[in-house]
């Protein structure tokens, strides 16, 4: 009975008033609401500056180690020289290339992030999907493990686990991030689901004769791609941030560089104390500027998505 | 025949499922071919659940949803499909009905793709045209388009084309005009009429009495989950039994008499307190009435 | 005159230009008039109410004044207007059960209201409590919160709360269409009643529903695409309807009583224009079984018959 007022009001808006009842019918759905997201995205300052930052990291982390024949682990430059002509960011106490370092670093920082959170997506998709959807027992059996994977403290598990399991790859290091970052993902999911799926094109669709998984894919995975999205940028963040946590604490891959253990063999070779500000300042920063990016970003593009947010 | 035996409904809410809210309880009546069968009640009243029951989206906690005989709960996977077939149901909202990502014409794709998978291309198209030309609407008004590009009289409209290409011998129509406009309510409800007369059985869940007497053959009045009053229309509408039903017909605006002027008593507030909820006797032929009974 | 509304005309600022919701509507309200604007969705009705009290921040006017009590109300200016709300004008919205707080109990949000108007709830208080005794509720409903009290109880609360200053003028938007038959006829009565206590001088009653209008309005005005199309006293309009549309719109209402296999009732085939672009002349021209050429001019909204306006050549005739 509400949702017959709810339908006089919206028709009452100017939105609807040029469809609806009232339309002359012009543009499509997917078309039009595209060049409008696009209008409103392009003008949303915390989209266009999170998506620059991180966009200029990424741009580095890919040319970045194009741009000079320096490795990360290669000895032999000058010790703990400040930055120069030949080595634009320095070099580390032990002599290696800073620059170097810090370009393969975030390298690294954006495969794990990017794998870690590919993981964490299928698998927060696979069990919100399906525990919102049907229901019952089955989810109440996945809410349980849900529940908890969501209660263990992520964070004390990995340290055990990495110095037991010695991480050795990044693969493995995004597997395991992955595995234990997906309940919020899968609750978050489950919650849009079940609203969803009330909805009664869910139920005709039932009735269409259409199976539990094509209503999943093609009904409520759709309507819902614009949290997915944001979903996804979310635990690419925090991933980055993890694995940056537990390279820092030496729980990484050590044959590999990355951001965090360039803090780690910073802050062992005392290059706070020692001031050499361009040993560990360009990781900490990387770190906090690609987070913080994706973050700013995420809350931009909420406000896209959302007409209500908007601030026109 | 689409039979409701004895149909109750008991949802768990709460913590942990322990609080039980009974939406219909006891429910039986029947709808047959070529009949239209109105269901009215309030909000709350059950109405809502007892069609999604015939549409097995929910269960029956007791009772029986019965086709022909078979209970539609027990029904196995392909059997539910061929249910379907002959079984069809439209809700209250047009834009909630269809997928906004969508073009509308998907709507009628999944019937051909789950129903009618031996149709040729031109068959399709024939079809497709038929079904549209028997609701009313042109072929270049709709196909193609998306759902928020159509006004809610034509999305309800397509929708009864898409449950016509089945071969379909009931329908549950949940408050299909509601939220249509008054010009185009009547013309949907017309729809309605002339399947009807082409042998179609149809269930119309509605709260609205008006809509109820113009259409239907028999009435059926549910107060709480529970059936109260039920019969050929022109009885249960001319000479209203039970003290809920007479509640409703003289809260009913009309263009013509202001309220408190019509023919029927209004009941008083005690009366309809006390109202009797028990099992339905016969007052009439094809008349029934609640009386007092246990619960 | 309470309410005097002059040539008024409210669009809405979309990416694809202007929609035209409301263009040149005039008429006035008298005191204690209980007027009841008819019409189907996008007619420009709500925006009427809205523009009113200028609830939406969307809406630009374009030409036209509101004088309400003689006085000039800043309806473009959003600030202005909140010195006006709720005292002079008041609005009870269409979904007024969602319209209550809930984590606040009723009584304390009421408390914050009228402070927030510089009003003290201790002395308001014994008129609060007569008035919810009038709509039968007791005074322990302002203890409760709002997820406790039924839709219809909550209707009656937001009804009382927005006339307890005894605004001038009262809008009801959509007051009766989630409710059930009962509760609707207790809500429109309740409407009538604050009128005859005097609790609001005049009442704007829109809806689309013309049988509710009949029984408790006045007047009744009737709106197409966003103009005037008729106006006149509630059982001339429904007797015997001037303008082809209220016409066809009557003709498509089925009475308690009215049989499928008696009197097969038709609609209004057709939709109503798009207000981005709005056709020249007779907005109605399109649907209209008696248009002619004379047609293609827009025609005024004038006096056809003591108390009876349209905007319609025939009519005129």
């Amino acid at each position: 009975m509400a949702a017959a007022g709810q339908q006089a009001d919206l028709l009452a808006t100017p939105e609807v008033a040029l469809t609806g009842e009232g339309a002359t019918g012009e543009g499509g759905a997917p078309r039009g609401a595209r060049s409008e997201l696009l209008h409103f995205a392009i003008r949303n300052p915390k989209l266009v500056i999170g998506l620059s930052v991180v966009l200029a990291f990424l741009t580095l982390a890919i040319v970045g180690p194009w741009l000079t024949d320096a490795t990360p682990f290669e000895f032999g430059y000058p010790l703990g020289e400040p930055p120069s002509k030949e080595h634009w960011l320095g070099t580390t106490s032990p002599g290696q290339d800073v620059y170097a370092q810090f370009v393969y670093g975030l390298r690294s920082s954006f495969i794990v992030g990017a794998l870690a959170a590919a993981v964490a997506a299928v698998l927060g998709m696979a069990i919100g999907f399906v525990s919102g959807y049907l229901g019952g027992v089955v989810d109440e059996v996945l809410s349980m493990l849900t529940n908890i994977v969501l209660v263990i403290p992520t964070l004390a598990v990995l340290i055990i686990v990495s110095a037991y399991l010695s991480v050795g790859s990044l693969f493995s290091e995004a597997m395991l991030i992955g595995l234990t970052s997906w309940p919020w993902a899968a609750r978050a999911i489950r919650a849009q689901t079940f609203s969803l799926g009330s909805r009664d094109f869910v139920s005709l669709a039932r009735l269409s004769g259409q199976g539990t998984v094509k209503v999943i894919v093609r009904e409520i995975a759709p309507n819902m791609s614009s949290y997915l999205f944001l979903t996804f940028i979310l635990l690419f963040g925090g991933s980055v941030l993890t694995a940056a946590t537990l390279d820092f604490l030496g729980l990484g891959p050590s044959q590999v560089m990355s951001l965090g253990l360039m803090m780690n063999n910073a802050v062992s070779n005392a290059a706070l104390q020692l001031g050499m500000w361009w040993w560990f300042i360009p990781p900490g920063v990387g770190i906090t500027a690609i987070v913080g990016g994706l973050y700013v970003m995420n809350v931009g593009l909420d406000e896209v998505f959302n007409p209500r947010l908007r601030r026109t | 025949m689409l039979r409701l035996d004895g149909v109750t409904k008991v949802f768990r809410t709460g913590v942990f499922g322990r609080a039980t809210f009974t939406a219909v309880s006891d429910v039986t009546f029947h709808v047959e071919q070529g009949e239209i069968v109105s269901l009215i009640g309030e909000s709350g009243s059950g109405k809502t659940t007892v069609g999604r029951m015939v549409l097995r989206l929910t269960r029956a906690t007791e009772g029986a949803v019965t086709v022909d005989g078979r209970d539609v709960a027990e029904l196995g996977r392909t059997d539910v499909r061929t249910y379907y077939g002959s079984v069809q149901g439209i809700f209250q909202d047009p834009f909630s009905s269809y997928n906004p990502v969508f073009k509308v014409d998907r709507v009628l794709g999944m019937i051909r793709a789950n129903y009618l998978q031996g149709l040729s291309d031109a068959d399709w198209k024939t079809k497709v045209r038929g079904s549209l030309e028997a609701v009313g609407l042109e072929q270049a008004d709709v196909l193609g388009k998306y759902p928020h590009q159509l006004s809610g009289g034509q999305l309800q409209r397509l929708l009864i084309a898409r449950a016509l290409m089945l071969e379909l011998r009931f329908l549950v129509a949940d408050e299909i005009i509601s939220m249509l406009d008054a010009s185009t309510r009547i013309d949907v409800l017309n729809l309605l009429g002339d399947l009807k007369a082409r042998g179609l059985g149809v269930l119309f869940v509605t709260h609205d009495l008006a809509l109820g007497n113009y259409i239907s053959d028999r009435t059926v009045i549910l107060r709480r989950g529970r059936v109260v009053e039920m019969g050929a229309t022109p009885k249960v509408f001319g000479s209203p039994a039970h003290p809920y039903t007479r509640m409703l017909l003289t809260s009913v605006p009309h263009l013509s008499a202001k309220w408190g002027e019509d023919e029927i008593e209004a009941p008083t507030p005690s009366s309809l307190e006390e109202a009797p909820d028990g099992p339905l006797q016969p007052i009439d032929d094809d008349h029934f009435v609640a009386t007092r009974g246990e619960r | 005159m309470t309410l005097v509304v002059d040539n008024l005309r409210v669009y809405y600022r979309t990416l694809r230009g202007d929609v035209k919701a409301l263009d040149g509507v005039t008429f006035d309200v008298a005191d204690g008039e209980i007027m009841g604007i008819a019409g189907e969705s996008g007619c420009g009705k709500t925006t009427l109410g809205k523009s009113l009290i200028r609830l939406d921040g969307r809406m630009r006017v374009v030409e036209g004044t509101v004088t309400l009590d003689g006085v000039r109300m800043p309806i473009e200016d959003d600030r202005a207007m909140n010195e006006y709300r709720f005292c002079d004008v008041s609005i009870v919205p269409q979904y007024a059960m969602s319209a209550l707080n809930p984590i606040r109990k009723i009584g304390r949000m009421i408390s914050e209201l009228l402070s927030a108007r510089g009003v003290s709830y201790d002395e308001t208080f014994p008129e609060l409590s007569r008035r919810l005794a009038l709509v039968g509720l007791g005074d322990d409903v302002l203890e409760r919160y709002p997820i406790e009290l039924s839709g219809g109880m909550k209707q009656r609360v937001v009804m009382v709360l927005s006339t307890l200053l005894n605004p001038s003028l009262l809008i009801a938007d959509e007051l009766t269409s989630a409710l059930d038959v009962s509760t609707q006829k207790a809500v429109a009565e309740m409407l009538v009643e604050f009128r005859d206590r005097g609790f609001v001088k005049s009442t704007i009653v829109i809806t689309h529903d013309l049988s509710v209008l009949y029984q408790i309005a006045d007047t009744i005005l009737v709106m197409y695409a966003g103009k005037l199309v008729e106006k006149a006293p509630a059982a001339e309009l429904t007797a015997s309807p001037k303008h082809p549309y209220t016409q066809l719109l009557l003709g498509s209402l089925p009475e308690v009583g009215v049989r499928f296999e008696e009197k097969r009732l038709t609609g209004i085939p057709g939709r109503p224009p798009s207000l981005l672009n709005p056709p020249q002349g007779c907005r109605f021209r399109a649907r209209c079984p008696l248009a002619f050429d004379k047609c293609a001019e827009e025609p005024p909204f004038t006096e056809v018959a003591p108390g009876r306006y349209a905007a319609c050549w025939k009519a005129a005739a």
